[in-house]
């Protein structure tokens, strides 16, 4: 379980990271870390505002110290990815999961 | 087992005053897939009314019950949502009954939050809303014997305190839970403290965080981690998910779901067809012959069995789908098709109405509330008429029998089952063409995020999916009639007035409005070889797409009321040239002949603009389709 709740409210567009910090679009099956960062921006065009997608997010449980793990994804272009966030299985499209970035642990 | 499900704690030990008359006012909020509904089903049983509020397309689902008390209470079932702060028309509707806002109804006494004990951590941040809100609330603790076999400890009473808020624990699906839960609903409600005022509003990102973080802690001090957690579905999903397995087996399923709603059907149809003509016999034998009776027998009857006949594939088609959105299945679904679906721009979440169109675009159309975006929801509403629905199939039939040959391709092949298996791809390929153009021509910009909890798996409970099914099947005949009956009844007056002239030859309908119609738009349908009388035919046949063949068979003088199809097919293969027929089939993919669609259209958006568009741009299509499919064939030799 996680103790650390990153309360940040600034925007910052996800950067490569040399701790292992990934954007979670880049990942797949097995994947696993806790989530450090969340912004509304994915990094490609969306049809919902950037603090709109951040919200949206946030409410299905992608939140800063989350644990998640990527457990499926589907066959064309790997998109999209089934994760698995602390307790709850949500499906979301790579794009949208540019937003989110993770430290990842190992497979 | 039993007993250690029930009351956890009080907060306000009921000031219990005499039982008032009227009906305390009850609604029930939480997550999908919380069991919310399954909870209604066992509160409310079939007492249950299902409309929709008012200015909006939102299903209204009330039901009545009777507490242990004998207190009345009427229970509203609020669509479920992960947040107050609503994104579609449904959630919408939830915010505004949370927070007594909804036009035309009155502001709920109390309300339950169901949730799914095994799930508790998004549901925890929705309870910290509802608290903001400050209306009266119980926490349904739901699902607590799956809770309990998983070895999942909830400190009940720590959480109650934590929250400020009754809880409860229930077993929906068993009926467990309910009195001692409308005994704290019935406390809450007698209770009648003055309402905190309500200090909920849209939370931003920060506040949502702030939120979590909170949910967190009540939820790492209240709940012990599973000793046993669930391990199937994973297991379920690793072969229902798998990129290739998971869609072979997706497609299976369809398939199996389609022979089904054809072959099961068809035995009840044809009951209710051979019912309906023998009343229209029955009512044209013993009636004095006339007007009245004709209205009767041809207008009202008729119109009642043409809506009938459809009800056991609708039955069948929803028994599949709400046997897959109960197991939570519809969602991996939605994720196996999203980018095939979103390919055509079209969201994950239309695959379900579109599903539904291929039994008719009515319920399809219907069930497009379940897609959050405006442009989404219309783009798919758009093209779901495209679907081939089980309306065109007596067309289809009655064409491919009389002109397509009975013999095999490819040796095992029979090629007129290849032919109406291109029709239905034809149906499906133009419609995924369709919603491209608009989502790239029309409405350009990024599409909506895909966001969808992948619910566990549940075995479906009996009881409930009969429940379902009933209020869907009640829904479909009051609506579908409401919109159909006066439609058929239309098309009656155009067909029958005026009369034919004293010592007419030819069938009654060639001197109606709609003969008349039908010999006027002739040179107009000329170009793709339609002869009159198939022009005429496709006006009744506006009312419902099989109505053309009765008219056919009406037209040329055969077969009677019923139009016996097998001389109809013969006649049909001696007046009409290969080219007309396939012209005529390839109309019928695409032409909007159903008033019924376009209405439910005008009622979904609230517009006559979009079901203008629809019929526009199908009319267009069919034309050109027809066109293109004479021509060829004309060149090719079959004129």
């Amino acid at each position: 379980m996680s103790e650390a709740f990153v309360l940040s409210s600034e925007f910052e567009p996800p950067a490569a990271d040399p701790a292992g910090v990934r954007p979670l679009a880049a990942a797949g099956p097995g994947d696993r870390g806790v989530i450090v960062k969340v912004t509304g921006v994915s990094g490609a065009e969306e049809a919902v505002a950037a603090e709109e997608l951040e919200r949206r997010l946030l409410e299905m449980g992608f939140v800063e110290g989350a644990r998640i793990e990527v457990l499926h994804q589907g066959l064309f272009g790997r998109d999209p990815i089934a994760v698995r966030v602390d307790d709850t299985r949500v499906a979301l499209r790579r794009r949208e999961a540019g937003a989110v970035s993770v430290k990842f642990d190992g497979r | 087992m039993t007993s250690d499900i029930g009351v956890a704690a009080t907060v306000s030990d009921t000031t219990r005053k005499t039982a008032p008359l009227t009906p305390a006012r009850v609604a029930l909020v939480g997550n999908p897939n919380s069991g919310k509904t399954a909870l209604f089903n066992a509160l409310t049983g079939s007492r249950q009314k299902v409309a929709n509020y008012a200015g909006v397309t939102v299903e209204r689902k009330e039901g009545v019950l009777t507490a242990p008390s004998g207190r009345q209470m009427r229970v509203l079932d609020l669509p479920g949502t992960y947040s107050l702060r609503a994104r579609s028309p449904d959630e919408a509707v939830t915010r505004d009954a949370v927070l007594g806002k909804l036009a035309g109804e009155a502001a709920p006494e109390a309300l339950i939050c169901v949730a799914d004990a095994t799930n508790l951590r998004l549901v925890l941040r929705l309870v910290l809303e509802l608290k903001q809100v400050g209306r009266p609330f119980v926490l349904a603790l739901n699902m607590f014997d799956i809770a309990q076999r998983q070895g999942l400890r909830i400190d009940l009473e720590r959480l109650s305190k934590e929250l400020s808020a009754p809880i409860v624990t229930t077993v929906a699906t068993r009926k467990r839970g309910l009195p001692e839960l409308l005994e704290q609903v019935e406390g809450l409600v007698a209770a009648q403290k003055p309402e905190a005022e309500s200090v909920w509003r849209e939370p931003t990102a920060a506040e949502i965080r702030a939120a979590h973080a909170e949910a967190q802690r009540i939820f790492k001090a209240c709940v012990k981690p599973p000793e046993r957690p669930d391990t199937v579905t994973g297991k379920i999903d690793s072969v229902l998910l798998h990129p290739v397995a998971g869609l072979v087996i997706l497609l299976t399923l369809l398939f199996v779901m389609f022979q089904a709603v054809f072959t099961w059907a068809t035995p009840a149809m044809d009951g209710i067809d051979a019912g309906f003509a023998a009343l229209v016999e029955f009512t044209n034998a013993h009636l004095p012959q006339g007007l009245l009776t004709s209205f009767i027998a041809d207008g009202l009857i008729a119109g009642v069995g043409s809506v009938i006949v459809f009800l056991p594939q609708i039955l069948i088609l929803f028994f599949f789908i709400l046997m897959l959105e109960d197991s939570g299945y519809m969602a991996r679904a939605a994720f196996l098709m999203d980018r095939i679906m979103g390919g055509a721009g079209l969201h994950g979440r239309a695959f379900i109405p579109l599903l539904s169109s291929f039994a008719c675009a009515i319920p399809g159309i219907m069930s497009t509330r379940v897609i959050d975006n405006r442009e989404d929801r219309l783009t798919t509403i758009l093209v779901a008429p495209l679907m081939t629905c089980s309306a065109r199939i007596p067309v289809y039939t009655l064409i491919i029998g009389a002109f397509i040959p009975q013999q095999t391709v490819a040796g095992f092949l029979s090629l007129q089952g290849l032919v109406m298996f291109g029709l239905y791809a034809s149906g499906i390929v133009s419609a995924l063409l369709v919603s491209f153009v608009i989502r790239r021509v029309f409405w350009r910009g990024a599409v909506e995020p895909f966001m969808m909890e992948l619910p566990t798996y549940r075995w479906p409970e009996p009881r409930n999916v009969a429940m379902n099914l009933w209020t869907r099947a009640r829904i479909f005949m009051a609506r579908a009639g409401r919109i159909i009956l006066p439609l058929m009844v239309l098309v009656w007056v155009l067909s029958t007035f005026p009369y034919p002239p004293e010592g007419a030859t030819g069938p009654a309908i060639d001197y109606s409005i709609a003969g008349r119609l039908g010999q006027f738009l002739a040179p107009l349908m000329a170009p793709i070889g339609f002869n009159w009388q198939m022009t005429v035919a496709l006006i009744p046949g506006m009312a419902a797409r099989e109505v053309a063949v009765a008219v056919l068979g009406t037209v040329y003088a055969v077969g009677g009321e019923d139009g016996e199809t097998g001389a109809l097919s013969t006649l049909l293969k001696n007046q009409w040239s290969l080219a007309s027929a396939l012209s005529f089939l390839a109309w019928y993919v695409f032409a909007p002949q159903c008033l019924p669609t376009l209405g439910v259209v005008k009622r979904e958006t609230n517009s006559w603009v979009w079901p203008t568009v629809m019929f526009v741009y199908m009319v267009s299509l069919a034309y050109l389709a027809a066109f293109v499919t004479y021509h060829v064939a004309v060149a090719l030799g079959a004129g």
